[in-house]
């Protein structure tokens, strides 16, 4: 993965910029010293890093707009971070960057239960959003694996999404309103409380739009009141065709699970060595989970469980207790850490019509063969995000060049059944190579041509999203 | 001008020497009056593709909405977010179609559980004011490959390129529904109980009040639920309890009828054939009756709300401007003659910052300022 080579003049005035990044923030909030920019190196793309020239943590909307006045005067690119779990290298630093972090702005500013809203700073972890409104028996509905750690900034970013999305949407979808710092260090609102923003839809262009638009420093949410319970039921098939009409026959008979999440042999086996969760071993596994009352519950797996039966399962376990259903769950969950158990893995992202299920997961199988490495499919199958995680062996001379190129082609096979390279964790620097296979020329041209407006300099984590020789001009210019 | 292709759209955009008049089945005129030669898109028609096992549709900008809803509903299925029929309100014929329906970003009641139009868009093809033919999105659900143009398309009513084809999130149709009518609560009741519904993990999937100018004499309050049939049956019951002390509740269950009602809220029927402007309000649900207590005291002289307070239908007299100073949200002129659409804004004005950003996305996407010029500012 290359990254442009950094700016001379801009690591030349590094005592300039520091000097005047403390004349407006506390001094504990500017990190220059190299031991300590360190930790901000990477993002959860490890394979990737480098020390930023400086690391800033603001505490305020004002501040944000301190730093980026002074950074866009100076003309130093600016990459901003929320909790740094981005699998894409979204927050990795250039060495002619500041890092500009948000992590000290985790207020919550305003709940409303009448009006379904919570504002926050986007420090925030995504956790903590729900943790803020359980005692009212409401949630937050974006709900990514990493929500213990991930800020609402890099949701917002990424326009994350989660197991449950299906029926909730992803981050886009619950989100009413943002306060942005543009690079020039100004202001804006965009949308709020109520449900419609008027003029053309800047919300749901910013989000999603990885940190390149401007910075995210408060976030008004919907927020949702919770279910009165939830179960899944666990189904394995000896075949994924079969695990696919499944899902499509749940589909098609009216039913919305709140998730459907498919797993493979290879992922069961490692799960099963790893959590224990007492799953079959078949070729397909699925977890369906749907929400009510009970009896609202018992009608929904009713219709699910029929299905389930009339395709022949391995296995058909229904969970009698909350107990039963986090056993059911265990294995699912604990899936990415049972992989990197067995070995260094990277995890895919892409995203297919949900028809091509079995084709994807045959040509999968065959270029593992072909490519002498392991793969095993965790998925989304409710709305085709497939999470291919390929093992390989960092410290093998060649592995992670072997393992990104077989990655790469799994994504281009994504694109070509109709799919796309990213379904949840953004193009960050891992899938920037590949906007090509996606897009025409001109499809890029006019997403850089909305960067322009917002950002005309390209200082905000400017080596992102778009292949450098389609972006090389606007850079430089 | 009448593209059948994508293509000829694109030659058509790219040879034209002045500014277009972008029209689906022109039925939603709303907005600053355009000059400038119609390009209609009504030809450009059909279902591209349709999976109903992956609940996703793609269609041609130009096919009739109620083709869109023949096609699904044989599947069991449709477009979730409840499109607003304009034609009723406006005074309009023909036929809407499915590109002015994402154009205009249109939604219904069930905009409060299901999300709106641009929710449901998962991609767009559109050609720009230059007639290049671009694409953003795609035909899966989830997708977040480069910036979502999708969203900044839904809404842009024509001004930032024109939709060639569009694609679509479906849901299934549940087998049934009930309806909980309140009747006799004043405004500011009947935004607590509708409030209290939706707060309830009860799924309230429509909260509509009409005031009693609206529905001879009584003001009428409705909470709507979908789903199986059991499952609907058992949250009747639970809202009715919750509701007990705002009056008495009757409960509707016949589909047919519901459909019917809902589909009068959805057009704003109360006001059909009612001489006078229509403004639509969007703000917090809980201010929605405190909206409607100024709108009268400006001389409204009916109003419905739905989204649970949270959009205020006002019918008013013809030529006033009815945008309050302060308005936390956003009011947009629906219905009233050329010239009050000239006078005044149709959409709220934007503050100087992302007018700025509106003016420099127009000057990006369309440079020459051919489409729709004025419509949006
Ligand atoms: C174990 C694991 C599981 C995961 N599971 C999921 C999952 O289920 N679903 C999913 O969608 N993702 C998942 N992710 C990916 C990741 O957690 C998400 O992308 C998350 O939203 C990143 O949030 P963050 O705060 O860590 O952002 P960061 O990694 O810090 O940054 C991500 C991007 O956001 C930008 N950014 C950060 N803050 C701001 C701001 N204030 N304003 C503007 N831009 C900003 C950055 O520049 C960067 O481009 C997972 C990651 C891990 C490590």
């Amino acid at each position: 993965m290359d990254m442009p080579a950094p700016d001379i003049d801009v690591i030349g005035k590094k005592s300039q910029l520091i000097s005047r990044l403390l004349e407006t923030l506390p001094n504990d909030a500017v990190i220059h010293e190299e031991v300590e920019t360190r930790a901000y190196e990477c993002d959860a793309l490890t394979a990737y890093r480098c020390a930023p020239l400086a690391v800033v943590l603001p505490s305020s909307t004002q501040e944000v707009s301190d730093i980026l006045r002074i950074c866009h005067e100076m003309g130093v690119p600016v990459v901003p971070r929320g909790a740094g779990t981005s699998l894409a290298g979204g927050a990795l630093p250039t060495a002619d960057s500041v890092i500009l972090g948000v992590a000290r702005m985790t207020e919550v500013l305003e709940t409303d239960y009448d009006d379904r809203f919570i504002r926050v700073q986007t420090g925030r972890t995504n956790l903590s959003v729900t943790g803020a409104v359980e005692e009212e028996d409401f949630f937050y509905a974006p709900d990514p694996s990493s929500q213990l750690a991930c800020a609402i900034a890099g949701n917002i970013a990424m326009n994350s999404g989660g197991a449950h999305c299906l029926k909730y949407g992803v981050t886009t979808n619950n989100l009413l309103g943002v306060t942005m710092v543009m690079m020039n260090g100004e202001v804006i609102e965009i949308g709020g409380a109520h449900l419609d923003a008027g003029g053309y839809d800047l919300l749901g262009l910013i989000c999603g739009s990885e940190g390149q638009l401007g910075v995210v420093t408060e976030a008004t949410l919907r927020i949702l009141r919770k279910p009165e319970g939830a179960r899944p039921v666990l189904m394995g098939y000896d075949s994924s065709e079969v695990a696919g009409e499944v899902v499509s026959d749940i589909i098609r008979a009216g039913v919305l699970p709140v998730a459907i999440e498919f797993m493979d042999r290879p992922c069961i086996r490692a799960t099963e060595a790893f959590a224990h969760a007492g799953y079959p071993d078949c070729e397909a596994l699925l977890i369906v989970e749907v929400e009510g009352s009970d009896a609202e519950i018992d009608e929904q797996l009713g219709v699910i469980l029929a299905i389930a039966r009339r395709h022949n399962p391995v296995e058909l376990r229904e969970s009698r207790s909350p107990e039963e259903s986090a056993r059911i769950w265990l294995g699912r969950k604990s899936a990415f850490g049972a992989m990197g158990q067995i070995n260094d893995y990277m995890c895919l992202d892409g995203t297919i019509p949900v028809s091509q299920l079995p084709h994807v997961l045959r040509r999968i199988g065959e270029m593992s063969k072909d490519y002498g490495l392991d793969v095993g499919n965790v998925f989304h199958a409710g709305d085709g995000n497939m999470h291919p995680l390929i093992l390989f062996d960092a410290n093998k001379p060649g592995d992670l060049e072997l393992c990104e190129a077989f990655g790469a082609d799994i994504l281009r096979l994504c694109v070509e059944v109709g799919g796309c390279l990213t379904g949840e964790h953004g193009v960050g620097i891992e899938k920037r190579d590949l906007m090509f296979d996606q897009f025409a020329p001109d499809d890029l041209d006019i997403q850089m041509a909305v960067k322009d407006v917002f950002d005309p300099k390209w200082l905000l984590n400017p080596a992102k999203v778009f292949p450098l020789t389609a972006s090389a001009g606007r850079r430089a210019a | 001008m009448e593209p059948v292709s994508e293509s000829e759209l694109s030659e058509m955009i790219a040879g034209a020497d002045g500014p277009l008049r972008v029209v689906g089945g022109g039925t939603r005129p709303v907005g600053r009056p355009v000059e400038g030669a119609t390009l209609a898109l009504t030809r450009l028609s059909g279902v591209v593709d349709y999976e109903p096992g992956a609940l996703t549709l793609v269609v041609k900008a130009g096919t009739p909405v109620a083709e869109v809803e023949r096609v699904l509903a044989a599947e069991g299925q449709r477009l979730p977010f409840e499109p607003m029929d304009h034609r009723g309100l406006l005074g309009t014929k023909g036929a809407p179609t499915i590109g002015g329906v994402v154009a205009a970003n249109v939604s219904g009641p069930r905009r409060i559980q299901a999300g709106a139009c641009r929710d449901h868009l998962l991609g767009v093809r559109f050609v720009d004011g230059t007639g290049r033919i671009l694409k953003n999105g795609g035909r899966v659900m989830k997708n977040v490959t480069g910036y979502d143009l999708v969203k900044l398309m839904a809404g842009s009513r024509g001004t930032l390129g024109v939709l060639s084809e569009v694609s679509f999130k479906v849901l299934p149709e549940p087998p049934a529904a009930a309806v909980l009518h309140l009747g006799g609560l004043d405004e500011t009741r009947a935004g607590e109980a509708m409030c209290a519904a939706i707060r309830s993990p009860f799924e309230v999937t429509g909260a509509a009040h009409l005031s009693e100018e609206t529905s001879s004499g009584t003001s009428k309050t409705l909470i709507r639920i979908e789903g199986f049939d059991a499952s609907v049956s058992y949250r009747a019951g639970r809202l009715a309890d919750l509701l007990a002390d705002f009056g008495e509740v009757t409960i509707e269950r016949d589909k047919a009828e519901i459909a019917r009602d809902w589909r009068a809220l959805r057009d704003v029927a109360a006001f059909h054939g009612r001489a006078g402007d229509v403004w639509r309000y969007s703000v917090r649900p809980t201010q929605g009756a405190t909206l409607g207590a100024l709108l009268r005291a400006m001389g409204a002289r009916a109003l419905q709300y739905d989204w649970g307070g949270g959009l205020v239908w006002a019918l008013v007299p013809e030529g006033a401007d009815m945008r309050p100073d302060r308005l936390d949200g956003h009011a947009t002129l629906i219905r009233a003659d050329e010239e009050t659409r000239t006078r005044l804004p149709v959409f709220q004005p934007e503050v100087p910052p992302i007018q700025k950003i509106s003016q420099a996305l127009r000057d990006r996407f369309d440079p020459r300022g051919i489409l729709n010029p004025g419509l949006m500012g």
